[in-house]
C-alpha cells in the first residue's frame, strides 16, 4: 500500500504536468492555426497554409467548440467558413462516435447575445441535435433578439399561435398578429402579420415598419448613352443645392418632390422624372438623426447606383440586373446627430428588354438586425395617391 | 514540393484510372464526360415505389445533380430564409446512409429565381477531391471524407459577379485545374484555379451579359490535350484548362442557358437552332450541321450511339448525330422541363419540372415512353446513373432507384 502511495505521489505530479503540457500545447496549436486561418484572404491568398491549419482545428476536442466559436468574432467571412467547416467536422466525428457535446457550455453560447451572431446560431444548431428539449425551452426567448435567425424562429410561433386563436376572439387576434409583427424582420413574415391585421380590419404602415424613405427630392435625366454617365459626377454629386437647376443636354432640370406612396417605398423614376433611356436620376434625403449611430442604408434596384452620405461615397454598384429586390445591396453608414443628407444616383441604360424599362430603387434605414431607422423629421405617410400626384410636375425647358 | 507534385500526379492517375474503366463514377454535370451519355452503364427499366431502393431528406433546396465518386453521392443543397447557407453533402450509395455534411455560409450574393437555385450547379471531381461550386460564386474543396482543402470567394473577390436571378454554371476539372465560368451583367469572366492550393491560374475577362451554361471538357489523350469549351452569347470558345489560352473558336450567336455538349471531335451547341462544330476543321467551315428541329429552350443536348436527344420545353427530339436529320419526337408528361436527361443502355431518363420522372425506350425510328413516376416535388436537376442505379435530386430529396436483384 505504502509503496502504491509512494508511486501515486511520485507520478501524480509528473503526470499532472505532462496533462498540462499537452493540453496547453494542444491550445498554443488551436491559437496558431486559428491565427493562420485568420490571414486567409481574397484571391486565394493564405489557403495553403491554412489547409495544414485546419486539420489541426479538425482534430480539436469537442470541449474546445466554444474556443473556435469564439474565433469566429473576428473572423473574415473566407476564414469564418474554415473555422465553421473545423467545427462542424468536430461535432460530427463526436457524435458518430457516440459521446457528447459540451450541451451547456453551447447553450451559453447561444444565449450570449453580445457574441456573433452566425456563432451563436451554429452553437444553437449543434445544441439542438443532442438535447431535444432545447427548441422548446429557447426559441419564445428569442422574440427580441438582435440576430435575425433566432428571431425568426421565434416569430414563427407567435404567427402560429396567433393563428389557432378563435376567429370570434378578435382582439386576443389582434394583439398576437401585433406581437409577431413587432417582432418580425423578414418579409415574409411581415407580410404575413400584416395580412392578417389587414382582415381584421387593422391598418399597418409597412414603409414605417422596415423603415423605408417615402419622400424623396428628385432630379434629372442626366445623360447616362452608352452607360458613360456612372463615373461622370454631375452637380448633385458635387454639391446639394434644391435651389438649383442645371443644364442636361436637352433641358433643364431642378430638384423636384416626390412622395410614394408604395408599401415597399418603390421610388419609380419613370414616374418623377419621365419615361427615358440612358438616363441617370438623383434622389436626395434630408434625414434627422437623434444621435450619432451606425446604420444600413438598404437599396433594392435592378440599376446600377451610387450612394451618398453627407457628401461622401458610401456604396457603389455598376451592374444592371434584371431583378429589384428588398434588400439588394446593404451599405454600412455612419449617421451624425442632427440633419444627414443621402443622395442616391440610379443609373437606367438602353437595354431594351422589358425589365430593363424599370427605373427605380427602393431604400430603407435600418439597424444590421433590419429594425427600421425612422427620421426625427419623417413626414406622415403619402396618400395612395400620392405617386401620381407627385408624377404631374415635370422638368421643363 | 516534390511531395506536392507526387500528389498531383497520383490524383491525375486516380482520375485516369477511373475513366479509362469506364467507370463507377459519375464525375460532373451530364456525367464523367458531360454529354449525359452513361457509356457503359445501364439503369433501370422502371422507376416506381418497387425500384425505389432509398430516399434521403436533404437539408435545403437545389438543382444540382448529384456526382458518385467512389461509392459516395456528393450533393449540394442550400437552406435559409436568404439562401445563405451552403451545404455539401456525402450518401452512402448502398445504403443511403448519410456520412457527412459540411456547411458554409454563403460569402457572395444569394438572390436567386424560383426556378433555380443557390445550389445549382453541379459540383465535379477528379476521383480523389470534389469542387462544390454555388450561386453565390463560393468554391470549396474537399476530400472524399468531408476534409475541407481549401475555399474561395469569387464574389468576395469581384463583387459585382452576380445577376440575382442566381448563377448556374457547373464546373469542371482538368489536369489540376478546375474550372470556374462566372458570366454576369457585373464582373464577369472565366477562371482556372489550381486544384492543390486554391489558387487562381489564370483569369479571362468574358461579355458582361448574364449566362447561364456550363463549361463542357473535351478530353484529349492526355489532360494536357484536354479543351474545355464556354459558351456565350457572342460564340464558342475552346480553352486550354492550364493556361486559359484560346485554342480555337467560332462566333455565332449563342443560347445562354442550355450548354454545349461535347460529340466527336467538337462540340453540340445550343444556338438559334442546335448546331454541330468540328474543332478540327478550320473555324469558318466548322459548322457540320444545323437542324431546327432538335433546338433545345433549357435542358442541353446528349448524345449517344449517333443518336442526338434534345428537349424543347416538354417535346424530347431525337436526330441523327452526324448529319442532324431528325428521326423522332415524343410529348413527355409535365408542363416543362428545365433539367437535362441522362441516357443508359436502351433508356432516356429525364424529370419535368413538376416531379415525374420518366424512362423512355430509345429507338431508330422512335422514342417510347415505359415508366414514369411522381415525386411529388420539383426536379430542376438532372440525374445520375452508376452501377445500374438513377439516382436523382428533387428540390428537398435525393433518390436511389434501382431493380432488385
Amino acid at each position: 500500500m505504502h509503496r502504491v502511495t509512494s508511486l501515486i505521489r511520485l507520478t501524480l505530479p509528473a503526470a499532472i504536468l505532462i496533462a498540462l503540457s499537452t493540453n496547453t500545447g494542444a491550445a498554443e496549436d488551436l491559437s496558431s492555426a486559428l491565427k493562420t486561418i485568420k490571414a486567409v484572404a481574397a484571391e486565394g491568398a493564405g489557403n495553403e497554409q491554412a489547409q495544414a491549419a485546419w486539420k489541426t482545428l479538425a482534430k480539436a476536442e469537442a470541449a474546445q467548440i466554444p474556443v473556435l466559436l469564439a474565433a469566429l468574432e473576428d473572423a473574415n467571412p473566407l476564414a469564418a467558413n474554415y473555422i465553421r467547416a473545423a467545427i462542424d467536422a468536430v461535432a460530427e466525428r463526436q457524435l458518430q462516435s457516440g459521446k457528447p457535446l459540451p450541451a451547456d457550455a453551447l447553450e451559453k453560447f447561444a444565449l450570449d447575445t453580445k457574441r456573433n451572431a452566425r456563432a451563436r446560431r451554429l452553437a444553437y444548431e449543434w445544441l439542438t441535435r443532442v438535447d431535444k428539449t432545447a427548441a422548446e425551452r429557447l426559441v419564445p426567448k428569442f422574440a427580441d433578439d438582435p440576430a435575425v435567425e433566432f428571431r425568426r424562429d421565434a416569430v414563427a410561433q407567435l404567427l402560429d399561435a396567433a393563428a389557432k386563436i378563435d376567429s370570434s376572439d378578435k382582439d386576443t387576434a389582434i394583439d398576437a398578429y401585433r406581437q409577431a409583427l413587432a417582432a418580425a424582420r423578414d418579409r415574409d413574415q411581415v407580410d404575413k402579420a400584416a395580412a392578417a391585421l389587414s382582415k381584421l380590419g387593422q391598418t399597418v404602415d409597412l414603409p414605417a415598419h422596415f423603415g423605408f424613405i417615402q419622400h424623396w427630392k428628385v432630379i434629372g435625366p442626366f445623360d447616362n448613352h452608352e452607360e458613360r454617365g456612372y463615373p461622370i459626377a454631375y452637380p448633385p454629386e458635387k454639391s446639394i443645392d434644391f435651389d438649383a437647376s442645371y443644364d442636361d443636354k436637352t433641358e433643364k432640370v431642378k430638384w423636384m418632390d416626390f412622395a410614394t406612396a408604395d408599401n415597399y417605398g418603390n421610388v419609380d423614376l419613370n414616374k418623377a422624372l419621365g419615361k427615358t433611356l440612358g438616363a441617370v436620376g438623383y434622389a436626395a434625403v434630408e434625414f434627422e438623426s437623434d444621435r450619432d449611430r451606425d446604420v444600413e442604408l438598404r437599396l433594392g434596384t435592378r440599376c446600377a447606383w451610387k450612394m451618398f452620405v453627407n457628401g461622401q461615397l458610401a456604396g457603389a454598384y455598376d451592374s444592371y440586373n434584371p431583378s429589384t429586390l428588398l434588400d439588394q445591396h446593404i451599405v454600412k453608414a455612419k449617421l451624425k446627430k442632427g440633419n444627414n443628407v443621402i443622395l442616391v444616383k440610379c443609373c437606367q441604360n438602353e437595354q431594351t428588354v422589358p425589365w430593363a424599362q424599370l427605373w427605380h430603387f427602393q431604400l430603407r434605414v435600418c439597424d444590421v438586425a433590419g429594425t427600421a431607422v425612422l427620421a426625427a423629421n419623417r413626414p406622415p405617410r403619402p396618400a395612395a395617391e400620392a405617386d401620381a400626384a407627385a408624377a404631374a410636375p415635370r422638368n421643363s425647358k | 514540393m516534390r511531395l506536392l507534385q507526387l500528389r498531383s500526379h497520383l490524383v491525375l492517375f486516380g482520375a485516369a484510372v477511373l475513366l479509362l474503366s469506364g467507370g463507377a463514377d459519375w464525375l460532373a454535370f451530364r456525367g464523367t464526360n458531360n454529354d449525359g451519355n452513361a457509356g457503359s452503364e445501364t439503369g433501370p427499366a422502371k422507376i416506381s415505389t418497387e425500384t425505389t431502393a432509398w430516399k434521403a431528406a436533404l437539408p435545403g433546396r437545389g438543382a444540382s445533380s448529384p456526382i458518385v465518386v467512389g461509392g459516395k453521392i456528393i450533393v449540394t443543397a442550400d437552406s435559409g430564409y436568404k439562401s445563405d447557407r451552403l451545404h455539401i453533402l456525402a450518401f452512402d450509395a448502398a445504403s443511403g446512409t448519410q456520412l457527412w455534411e459540411r456547411q458554409f455560409w454563403a460569402t457572395g450574393r444569394t438572390f436567386c429565381h424560383e426556378t433555380s437555385a443557390v445550389a445549382a450547379p453541379t459540383p465535379a471531381s477528379d476521383g480523389k477531391f470534389v469542387y462544390a461550386f454555388f450561386g453565390s460564386n463560393d468554391l470549396v474543396c474537399l476530400d472524399l471524407d468531408g476534409n475541407l482543402q481549401w475555399l474561395r470567394g469569387l464574389t468576395h473577390d469581384y463583387p459585382t459577379a452576380a445577376n440575382d436571378t442566381g448563377m448556374a454554371a457547373s464546373p469542371v476539372v482538368s489536369g489540376g485545374t478546375v474550372v470556374a465560368q462566372v458570366e454576369s451583367e457585373g464582373e464577369s469572366f472565366v477562371a482556372g484555379i489550381d486544384t492543390r492550393t486554391g489558387l487562381t491560374r489564370w483569369r479571362m475577362n468574358r461579355p458582361r451579359e448574364m449566362n447561364w451554361t456550363s463549361p463542357c471538357l473535351l478530353r484529349g489523350k492526355t489532360a494536357d490535350e484536354d479543351l474545355v469549351v464556354i459558351q456565350a452569347r457572342e460564340g464558342v470558345r475552346a480553352l486550354r484548362p492550364q493556361t486559359g489560352e484560346e485554342a480555337w473558336k467560332y462566333d455565332t450567336e449563342c443560347q445562354t442557358i442550355a450548354s454545349a455538349t461535347p460529340h466527336e471531335k467538337g462540340v453540340l451547341v445550343p444556338a438559334e437552332q442546335l448546331l454541330s462544330l468540328d474543332f478540327t476543321s478550320g473555324s469558318a467551315d466548322a459548322a457540320q450541321w444545323k437542324q431546327v428541329k432538335l433546338s433545345s429552350s433549357t435542358s442541353s443536348p446528349i448524345v449517344r450511339d449517333g443518336k442526338v436527344y434534345s428537349i424543347q420545353r416538354t417535346v424530347l427530339a431525337c436526330g441523327d448525330a452526324k448529319t442532324g436529320e431528325f428521326l423522332w419526337q415524343l410529348r413527355l408528361t409535365g408542363t416543362n422541363v428545365w433539367s437535362t436527361p441522362v441516357v443508359a443502355g436502351d433508356y432516356l431518363y429525364v424529370a419535368s419540372e413538376e416531379g415525374v420522372v420518366q424512362v423512355v425506350r430509345t429507338g431508330l425510328s422512335k422514342g417510347e415512353a415505359v415508366s414514369e413516376l411522381a415525386l411529388e416535388e420539383r426536379v430542376l436537376a438532372s440525374p445520375a446513373v452508376v452501377d445500374g442505379a438513377l439516382y436523382i435530386r428533387s428540390l428537398g430529396h435525393l433518390y436511389k432507384f434501382a431493380e432488385k436483384n
